[in-house]
């Protein structure tokens, strides 16, 4: 029950983070919206883990702490590049 | 419930935990959306990234059912703690570097506006990332 609550949150905080990506205004607006996109798929990730008994999910929240790392470090070096 | 859910007290600080967490990144969520300029957004979803997820792993790691789930779950929240900082000074770092215009409301020193000068490519800044 709670745990539906608080996935059914993460996907209106999903939605936030798309509208943020498509208004912009800068490019390093869309990245940190990219970044907020990735924190709320790692924690649906952890919680469908526990809601679904799938523990296979749990490795997915791993490997995607790092990609979402390098996804925003690499993201924030072509955002400064591109300077607009 | 699922089979997988602790009774209990432990349960309890399970489901807070995570409920917390789920309500930090609402917030980060809420100041992605309302805050004026990309430097206070930076502020609220890093807070958010860094400690609303690793809330959320801590919550499902007392919630989890079986050792290894719990110590993948701490090592992903480990890791999301020392990396947030560095992604989030880089995103700050770009920002600054792509003029990014600040909120007209904001204070700062005489010459420190990152569209002040157009012959410095770093705009005063000498260090973070750039090309």
């Amino acid at each position: 029950m709670i745990l539906d609550a608080a996935l059914v949150v993460l996907a209106v905080a999903a939605v936030v983070a798309t509208v943020r990506v498509v208004v912009g205004p800068t490019d390093a607006d869309r990245v940190l919206a990219v970044d907020l996109g990735f924190v709320v798929l790692l924690a649906a990730l952890a919680l469908l883990a526990l809601r679904l008994g799938a523990p296979a999910l749990l490795d997915l929240v791993l490997v995607g702490t790092l990609v979402g790392f390098l996804a925003t470090v690499a993201l924030a070096r072509l955002a400064a590049r591109r300077s607009g | 419930m699922t089979a997988s859910m602790t009774g209990g007290a432990l349960g309890v600080v399970g489901q807070l935990l995570v409920v917390l967490g789920v309500a930090l990144v609402a917030v980060g969520a809420l100041g992605l959306v309302r805050l004026p300029d990309a430097y206070l957004r930076a502020n609220a979803v890093t807070k958010a990234a860094a400690l609303g997820l690793v809330l959320v792993l801590v919550g499902a790691a007392v919630l989890a059912p079986g050792l290894d789930a719990v110590v993948v779950l701490l090592v992903a929240a480990a890791l999301q703690l020392f990396t947030v900082p560095v992604a989030g000074y880089a995103v700050g770092g770009a920002a600054w570097r792509a003029r990014a215009p600040m909120d007209p409301r904001t204070q700062r020193e005489e010459g420190t506006d990152p569209t002040d000068d157009p012959e410095d490519p770093d705009g005063g800044c000498t260090e973070g990332t750039g090309p």
